[in-house]
């Protein structure tokens, strides 16, 4: 439709509340970012110091050389890779069965994946902190990639479904006319059809258990801490060192922040497909 | 029914689809549904971590304690407030967003990518940059609030009741507006351009537009989104826990935060999960409505 305001009613209606906007998105990050670049003198400076003279690496130095920040980043590595394998190597059958077979009980099992996915998760970090403990996989990686598998495995069976219904069933068909075996396509069919989806899901279940706070902190002691419960580790003990933290917290947000942009359009029209019919 | 002429090649056997759901299945049986037996078994229990030997059955002992709490009577309040104006208040700067980045403009896209950012950040590194941005001494806010006129002096953000529970607020809003900006943004561009040049033509103004086309056409979207993000900030305590750990006093305590401290402050795991019972209790009418919106797609 055209757009018959003036220039001027559209940067006043558009571009200014826009760019506001825009602004208060990024202004947190973009602060933090900037206070990770900055020498104490200028952090602790009153009033604040935006633009400083200088800028220093000092902090993401110390933060790497005095503590075992490095390690912990690569514990969430390994945990938030344990957790897209598992998840999505469980769902993507799961989903499978879901998406082209209607069989006793596929309604409620769907339902009851839906429903987990909303639990508190207090209802459930509670009695798994003692079922760990119990069996012994209280900090260790296995256990909390099984607590990160809690909400992988629901959240990908949804996104996953709907990815594999979107695949017309003619291919399976056609397949199965050939003489191919079920497995075979799910294999050789399916899976390169619905790999994007896949990728997305991944680098989704990547990102959340990268974040993830509450399970990891619950479930992991000194041996495979993760990078957010380190930071929050990091508050009390270096309570007024915002260098450092802001430093650990930038390290933290870059990589998750490019995969999420990388996969943001697909994972929007996935979470979405529920709501949106077009 | 099902003998009719079969042409084609034999049915795959019933079984498969059971099969093919076996692994998730075990996976979940094992973290979540077994846990969630757990804590109804551990909430009708007076279980404390460190007593392991000594576990009584107290029967709905706990939910009794519960309703004479007043910590859990003021956790709940705090959880309603802070539910309808976050909910609110995310939902309202996501609909102008996502009605901004409807129109067509130069800057589009990159305005689009930049202002999903704050969803891909962790509850940590929110806690973190907000905790920083509040901070009496050397904040920022402070310093533009003072240089604005707004302040006279600098302000204890998160030191004092009131103001640390809405400076939360204001955090969890800023993590969640993205969200309803891009939901309702996919909502928005399924509306056919038709329609609206229709009403333009007929003279409709633009707020009438509004009014009548765009918001009745993407009614469903937004139900779907406030109920889903309602669930979700029913459920988080992370960031709460980041800034503020429930304080001062009892002042930004929620329900699920609550549940979270007895447990892992308290090590009473029995009223812990007693409390986390009740929250679900609470959720389940909203969860109800938006499984069964959900569930309309199963049959597709």
């Amino acid at each position: 439709m055209t757009d018959r305001r003036s220039p001027l009613q559209r940067l006043f209606e558009l571009h200014l509340p826009l760019l506001l906007i825009v602004l208060f998105a990024l202004g947190p990050y973009v602060w933090m970012m900037m206070t990770s670049i900055k020498s104490n003198a200028d952090i602790g400076a009153w009033p604040v110091r935006y633009w400083p003279d200088a800028f220093t690496t000092e902090h993401y130095h110390a933060l790497l050389e005095r503590t075992s920040f490095g390690v912990n980043l690569l514990n969430s590595f390994v945990i938030a890779c344990g957790a897209c394998v598992l998840g999505l190597s469980v769902s993507l059958p799961a989903a499978y069965a879901f998406s082209r077979y209607r069989f006793r009980g596929r309604r409620l099992l769907m339902t009851q994946f839906l429903v987990i996915n909303m639990f508190p998760i207090v209802l459930i970090i509670i009695p798994l902190f003692v079922l760990m403990r119990n069996i012994g996989l209280l900090d260790t990686f296995i256990g909390i990639i099984l607590g990160h598998s809690t909400f992988a495995v629901p959240f990908s069976i949804w996104m996953l479904t709907s990815y594999i219904n979107a695949i017309p069933k003619d291919l399976d068909e056609a397949a199965r006319i050939d003489g191919a075996t079920t497995l075979e396509v799910l294999r050789l069919i399916i899976l390169p059809v619905v790999m994007p989806g896949l990728v997305t899901t991944g680098i989704y279940i990547f990102v959340t258990s990268w974040n993830e706070y509450l399970f990891a902190m619950m479930l992991s002691g000194q041996n495979v801490r993760t990078v957010t419960v380190a930071l929050q580790l990091f508050i009390g003990e270096f309570s007024v060192q915002w260098g450092l933290l802001t430093a650990a917290g930038t390290l933290i947000a870059l990589p998750v922040t490019l995969l999420f942009l990388l996969v943001q359009k697909r994972l929007v029209s996935g979470l979405t497909s529920g709501a949106v019919k077009s | 029914m099902t003998t009719a002429s079969k042409t084609g090649p034999a049915p795959p056997l019933v079984l498969t689809p059971y099969l093919f759901l076996l692994p998730a299945m075990l996976v979940t049986l094992a973290v979540v549904l077994w846990p969630v037996a757990e804590t109804v078994w551990m909430s009708l229990h007076n279980f404390i971590l460190f007593k392991p030997r000594n576990v009584p059955f107290i029967g709905l002992g706990n939910f009794w304690r519960l309703l004479n709490d007043e910590v859990f009577w003021l956790s709940l309040g705090h959880s309603l407030v802070w539910i309808s104006l976050v909910v609110s208040l995310q939902f309202a700067l996501g609909l102008v967003t996502a009605l901004l980045l409807n129109q067509s403009f130069w800057w589009r896209s990159l305005a689009r990518s930049l202002v999903i950012i704050p969803w891909a950040l962790p509850s940590v590194i929110i806690g973190l940059t907000w905790t920083w941005m509040y901070d009496f001494n050397v904040g920022v806010l402070n310093d533009v609030f003072v240089r604005f006129g707004l302040i006279d002096k600098p302000v204890a953000w998160l030191a004092q009741p009131t103001s640390a529970f809405l400076s939360i607020v204001v955090a969890l809003i800023w993590q969640g507006f993205p969200f309803f900006a891009v939901t309702i943004l996919a909502g928005l561009q399924t509306i056919s351009a038709e329609l609206c040049e229709a009403a333009d033509i007929d003279g409709a103004t633009r707020f009438q537009r509004l009014r009548f086309i765009t918001l009745p056409a993407i009614a469903d979207v937004i139900a779907t989104a406030l109920l889903l993000r309602t669930i979700w900030v029913a459920n988080s305590l992370d960031v709460i826990l980041v800034m503020t750990g429930g304080g001062p006093g009892y002042s930004t305590y929620t329900l699920p935060l609550y549940a979270f401290l007895k447990a892992y402050s308290g090590m009473e795991f029995g009223y812990g999960s007693a409390l986390a019972i009740m929250l679900t209790l609470l959720l389940l009418l909203v969860v109800f409505v938006y499984v069964r919106r959900a569930a309309k797609e199963l049959d597709q």
